[in-house]
């Protein structure tokens, strides 16, 4: 599974900040064509992804594009001319049904057999940013194989609710626990909402640890600055590498027994107990914190 | 006409001076004994103070064809050098020299003076409109850069002649005893005077801020000073050390400064006793700021920091990180209010910085130093002072000393400027040559010196992004495309003097 901690907004009708796309450690970039794009500059901002999508051949990031939502005369625009240029996945705002997805599906199989492509290819991170979408999101999240994750929108969120958005979140907190168990009960990963307050890296720090307590996978960002917080947070500490690793050696060890369980010092080593450690090894490895190879046969026994 | 060595067209002579071709950093030596100036005695009860500028410009006897020289530890508040211009034209004196240490945006009030002839040469860098009309051929007056290594060495020598050194001394006795950390035109560092006032035929200490005998703390003595001139206002404190020194928010800066200080931790210069320089702008500054971080983590104790102080190196005085701060010139209050009163904040002269023909300068001692360009080329050579316009708009500083002295030279800037890459085959005007430039960090990409195998091994390691400069090269071009070179006539409107003194490069007129 590809690590998705954070990924980055760039407004879509902004050339200088396009071009630094390659430079930015983010894990992935959702380039806006929706609210950061006046409606007067929806076609200008369509172009210049499509051509910054063209020219971006080694990618060292996923590239996803936030279209407009499926109910606005511009997302089939935005489709037909994003797609050829072979973004990974599209970002759908507004997914406050399964029903929505799923029409998007239909209109990504679409292109990818006009294109030739393999059907699948393009991926969905749906957005459930109002109440029907949390109230729903446990049947979104399974409406399309193609997703790979949830997303929480909270200022839209709270906008449907009526209520003021805070730095602490109490407001935030049932929704995200919804949006959370939707998401892992499909199997995919959860994305929490942006930050919006670009200077102040403390209550990002805050609000990170928060939502990676809950179980977010990552994080939607309006600023590289924040790339750094939000990946040290979910940077794992060196004694749980440690840990991992020690786990890994184990089960390798049990494997070669013949068995699929073992104790180390004292604790049983079983599946839930290794998915965990190798999902902190390959955060580990990721961050460039160790060297270690991963196996499957070793991670989940053989097939 | 015969190419140096980094293959720059050097005319054999201009302007009636023999031109020196640079060859290498390290090996011209010092042929001359030291400059000297006459000695002269004063009797108890003789009065140095002149009534006004005019006074002790007559008094020095000036003549048609002379140099004067002004400090610009002031900035753009400066308001002598355009004072002594004026008077210089009223007294009819014609074909005068500037050897000021450096010409700043607020002295293009002396353009109509170099119009009418009164100003024929300006023996220092220039910053702004002078040098472009330089550039455009709109002036007839001869430009030489010099690095301020590299002034100072030209006074010490003898190779420029100040027949009148103006100092602008923020607080100042009868006597000429002198400071800038006192006043309301106080400036901190008075570090690029001290060359004047032992090398000028005659030293005129100008003061806003007349105190009673002593002066104290003396930073020029009594003992170099002719005579004491009382006026008005300095300059505009507004705009003396008034550089806004902030670390960065741009994202594409801030990862230029985190590559940068991961290079420098990885080049292992990062222990006990580290020495650092950097410059006031955001950038640079947000180096700094990483660096502060890793000594923090580390518990490293750093020896000194020098060049031009801002209120960030300051903090890192006081917080620990370094023992002593080299201070040239201050870049903001704080560092003035520093150095008023901290014993670890150390004034010192321009020679003592950076000079390459004395016996030794701190620069010598840097371990590292971060560095801007306006250009860098697949060579390492560096500009700092033409922009792509090819306009002849920025001093040298302390650029290609630092460069020449510190065991690590970092280049950083952004890989595209405007719509410009900021690398090239060759670059516009060489400040400073290849040679002593060991690392060039971009957003995009870190390009290291073919000599540091290890560093570059390492850089690696850390998953990095290290590119060969070339591919760099052409990887910016694909997103810039390649700019239109400018067009230059074969005119040559100024001098890019080495430290030591040969020429690394010409600024030729550019073709409009």
């Amino acid at each position: 599974m590809k690590l998705r901690r954070s990924l980055l907004y760039v407004p879509g009708n902004m050339p200088g900040m396009l071009q630094n796309i390659p430079v930015f450690e983010a894990d992935g970039v959702m380039i806006d064509l929706e609210d950061a794009v006046p409606l007067q500059e929806k076609d200008a901002a369509r172009l210049l992804t499509r051509n910054f999508l063209r020219f971006f051949q080694n990618r060292n990031k996923e590239m996803f594009v936030r279209i407009n939502p499926l109910d606005t005369p511009y997302a089939a625009s935005d489709l037909q001319e994003i797609l050829p240029a072979l973004p990974d996945g599209i970002r759908l705002p507004k997914a406050d049904n399964p029903e929505i997805v799923e029409r998007l599906d239909t209109l990504l199989t679409e292109q990818e057999e006009k294109l030739h492509l393999e059907i699948g290819y393009f991926k969905i991170i749906p957005s459930i940013e109002s109440a029907q979408g949390v109230l729903n999101c446990v049947e979104t999240a399974k409406a399309s194989s193609r997703i790979v994750a949830l997303a929480f929108g909270a200022e839209d969120y709270t906008a449907s609710m009526e209520i003021d958005r805070t730095k602490t979140g109490e407001e935030l907190f049932s929704a995200r626990t919804r949006v959370v168990w939707a998401a892992k009960a499909a199997g995919v990963q959860v994305i929490d909402t942006i930050f919006s307050d670009v200077n102040d890296m403390e209550a990002l720090r805050a609000e990170t640890v928060l939502v990676k307590r809950l179980g977010f996978t990552g994080k939607s960002l309006v600023n590289p600055r924040q790339i750094e917080v939000v990946h040290d947070v979910f940077r794992p500490t060196p004694e749980e590498i440690e840990n991992a690793v020690e786990v890994m050696e184990a089960i390798k060890r049990a494997r070669e027994m013949g068995t699929g369980v073992i104790s180390l010092r004292g604790k049983m080593v079983d599946a839930p107990v290794v998915t965990r450690a190798a999902r902190t090894l390959r955060s580990a490895i990721a961050f460039g914190m160790i060297e270690y190879a991963l196996s499957d046969e070793v991670i989940h026994g053989e097939k | 006409m015969a190419k140096n060595s980094l293959g720059r067209e050097i005319p054999a002579q201009w302007r009636g001076r023999t031109l020196d071709p640079y060859l290498d950093p390290w090996n011209k030596k010092p042929e001359v004994l030291r400059a000297t100036r006459p000695l002269v005695r004063r009797s108890p009860g003789d009065s140095k103070l002149l009534p006004s500028l005019r006074a002790a410009l007559e008094k020095c006897e000036l003549r048609d064809g002379m140099n004067i020289s002004t400090h610009h530890h002031l900035r753009n508040g400066d308001l002598l050098l355009n004072m002594l211009v004026k008077e210089m034209d009223a007294m009819g004196l014609r074909d005068m020299g500037i050897a000021s240490s450096s010409v700043h945006a607020v002295h293009a009030e002396i353009i109509p003076y170099i119009r009418k002839g009164v100003i024929t040469r300006i023996e220092t860098g220039v910053n702004g409109l002078i040098g472009e009309m330089v550039s455009r051929g709109e002036l007839n007056c001869s430009v030489i850069v010099r690095s301020h290594g590299g002034r100072a060495r030209s006074l010490v020598t003898g190779e420029v002649e100040v027949d009148a050194a103006f100092i602008a001394a923020p607080c100042c006795d009868i006597t000429g005893n002198m400071n800038g950390v006192h006043g309301p035109s106080a400036c901190g560092s008075l570090g690029y005077a001290y060359t004047d006032a032992r090398y000028a035929k005659k030293v005129i200490a100008v003061t806003d801020n007349l105190v009673r005998y002593p002066a104290s703390p003396i930073s020029i003595s009594q003992s170099d000073v002719d005579y004491v001139v009382q006026i008005e206002s300095l300059g505009d404190p507004r705009k003396i050390v008034s550089t806004t020194t902030r670390i960065t928010r741009d994202p594409a800066g801030l990862l230029i400064a985190k590559y940068a200080a991961e290079v420098i931790e990885a080049s292992g210069l990062l222990k006990d006793g580290f020495s650092f320089q950097t410059g006031a702008g955001g950038t640079s500054l947000a180096v700094a700021d990483n660096i502060r971080r890793k000594m923090a983590a580390g518990q490293i104790k750093g020896s000194f920091g020098c060049g031009g102080i801002t209120g960030y190196f300051v903090d890192m005085l006081e917080q620990g990180y370094f023992e002593t701060l080299f201070d040239v010139q201050c870049f903001d209050l704080n560092a003035v209010d520093s150095m008023r009163r901290n014993a670890g904040h150390r004034e010192i002269s321009a020679d003592l910085y950076a000079s390459p023909f004395n016996r030794g300068s701190v620069v010598n001692m840097l371990d590292c130093v971060i560095l801007g360009a306006t250009e860098v080329d697949v060579d390492f050579n560096v500009n700092v002072n033409t922009e792509s316009s090819g306009y002849l708009l920025h001093n040298t500083g302390g650029h290609c000393d630092t460069a020449a002295g510190a065991k690590l030279a970092i280049v950083v800037a952004p890989s595209i400027r405007g719509r410009l890459p900021i690398v090239r085959n060759a670059v516009t005007t060489v400040t400073t040559p290849g040679e002593t430039v060991d690392v060039i960090v971009t957003e995009r990409g870190i390009c290291i010196a073919d000599k540091h195998v290890d560093l570059k091994k390492e850089l690696l390691r850390r998953n990095l992004p290290v590119k060969d400069i070339r591919q760099f090269h052409e990887e910016i071009t694909q997103i810039t495309g390649i700019p239109k070179p400018v067009e230059f006539d074969d005119e040559i409107v100024a001098l890019i003097e080495y430290r030591d003194g040969s020429i690394i490069d010409v600024v030729r007129r550019v073709r409009e």
